[in-house]
């Protein structure tokens, strides 16, 4: 009998209704996008980016760990000593569109060289675009270095 | 003389019909483009989202956005379909949604065309949408629309019923078809608070009659794709969906002519009758496409089976009861309308 009044009377409809009318006047939780950005973690694994030491010289010694543990076979490395006897990479290729932003490559290196940075917003126009080569990883780094080595910093208690 | 003649029977009359078809079609479009901003904007806020507000001071233009994308983008054609009749549907449908809003009354007199048999004409043709949406899904030579289109049509027609049983009851209370009389019928009392029961069901049947939530079968995206317009693209599409929206307007306005008097302000005091009629009219006319809209937001879709047991076993039952209460009660107490 109760059952029939509430289902007569549109008790739950109503009760429902009302729940969400309460929402219309609720703080939002959408953020602006291109206007306002979300937090990001220190361990944050964006674009890629190959670091230089303070004076310069890059820190990659071409031990290819990171394109031996890379899942996804993005990295090409070769290598060759330089004049002044230390190996350097003379290619250093990242395929993008292949990348799973797993962080491996990061964690496998040695001289803390290959990171990935707080950057995500790197979408491009053509495929090509997204075919790094060393250069373009080099500048990532010295465009990049001041937030990476500050997420390096805030991270390394935990490393 | 036969130029003057021309002129005074033909040519005058003809350009006023058209500037009246004009002065009613353009502010319903219009509207439909804010109803469109609104209910994005209603069902964003009851989500916790914002909703559009790039476009224009809060998003206000983002309708027009919409549509100018979708009219410069190319109309494709199914090779399977029946041309012909692929692209009449959307014209049938919209129309038909338009062609209702002739005998709408906004205001004391403001009407285009005030015929006598007003309800039988908007319930006609509000009926008649039906067949843009099953000549769409048949047209259309795609499974999805064709199941959209038969679950349209037995929808349709399984709430037109109780609608029609719920009009009666008006009916006997106003003894005219003529939806100014059914307005000034009103005076006293809305009809929303005698007949109540049949307030509700004429609402919920109108959201069955515009195919909108939860009764949204025809277009229901988790199973049918989009339903009846699946292969619809650009201009048709934009037909179909303005189509639905100038309906779901058409029906507000019937709900309030029907059960909430029209262009009646709520009660014939000082400072709420001096206010226009039209004012009135807009007023409970957007109220009534808010519960449209909050309806949406709140409920999840009805199952097929469990839409025409509603419609046939509910409804239908309930509203014809209702129509043989308010019947005896009329001549009882020998109310009837002369």
């Amino acid at each position: 009998m109760l059952q029939i009044i509430k289902s007569f009377t549109l008790y739950e409809l109503f009760k429902g209704l009302i729940l969400t009318f309460k929402y219309i006047f609720k703080s939002k939780v959408t953020i602006n996008y291109p206007h306002e950005k979300g937090p990001l973690s220190p361990r944050f694994r964006g674009e890629h980016a190959l670091r230089r030491y303070p004076n310069g010289e890059e820190r990659c010694i071409a031990c290819k760990l990171c394109e031996a543990v890379c899942p996804a076979q993005a990295i090409t490395i070769e290598a060759e000593p330089r004049t002044d006897g230390s190996r350097r990479t003379t290619r250093y290729d990242i395929d993008m569109s292949k990348c799973i932003y797993c962080g491996l490559c990061e964690e496998s290196c040695p001289v803390d060289a290959i990171v990935e940075g707080p950057n995500y917003e790197f979408a491009t126009e053509t495929r090509e675009e997204l075919m790094y080569n060393k250069e373009k990883l080099l500048s990532n780094g010295d465009m990049w270095e001041q937030e990476i080595a500050q997420n390096l910093q805030l991270d390394s208690k935990y490393r | 003389m036969l130029n003057q003649y021309f002129f005074d029977s033909f040519l005058i009359p003809g350009l006023i019909i058209i500037a009246q078809i004009l002065a009613v079609v353009v502010p319903v479009l219009i509207c439909v483009a804010f109803l469109v901003y609104s209910e994005r904007k209603v069902l964003a806020l009851i989500q916790l989202r914002r909703g559009p507000n790039i476009v224009g001071p809060f998003g206000l233009l983002q309708s027009f956005a919409d549509a100018l994308k979708l009219l410069t983008k190319e109309n494709i054609i199914p090779s399977g379909s029946n041309k012909f009749v692929f692209l009449l549907a959307p014209i049938i449908t919209m129309v038909l949604s338009l062609a209702g809003w002739a005998v709408i009354p906004f205001a004391p007199g403001l009407v285009v065309s005030d015929i006598n048999v007003g309800i039988m004409y908007l319930f006609a043709v509000s009926s008649l949408g039906v067949y843009g949406v099953i000549m769409a899904g048949w047209a259309s030579n795609s499974k999805y629309p064709f199941l959209g289109a038969l679950r349209s049509a037995a929808q349709m027609v399984s709430y037109e019923v109780s609608i029609g049983f719920v009009i009666i009851t008006v009916l006997l209370c106003v003894g005219s078809l003529n939806l100014t009389k059914i307005v000034e019928a009103q005076q006293t009392v809305w009809f929303a608070i005698p007949l109540l029961p049949m307030f509700v069901i004429f609402f919920i049947s109108a959201l069955a009659e515009t195919n909108r939530l939860p009764f949204d079968l025809p277009e229901d995206e988790s199973t049918l794709v989009a339903g009846f317009f699946t292969e619809y693209s650009s201009s048709s599409f934009v037909l179909f969906f303005l189509a639905e929206y100038a309906s779901m307007i058409l029906m507000s306005s019937m709900t309030v002519i029907l059960f909430m008097g029209g262009w009646l302000p709520p009660f014939d005091i000082y400072p709420l009758n001096v206010v226009p009629g039209i004012v009135w009219f807009t007023l409970k006319v957007i109220f009534i496409l808010f519960l449209f809209i909050w309806v949406r937001a709140t409920f999840p879709r009805y199952r097929y089976d469990q839409l025409m047991r509603l419609g046939w076993k509910v409804f239908l039952p309930f509203s014809l009861l209702w129509v043989v209460v308010t019947s005896g009660f009329l001549v009882i107490f020998d109310k009837l309308p002369s």
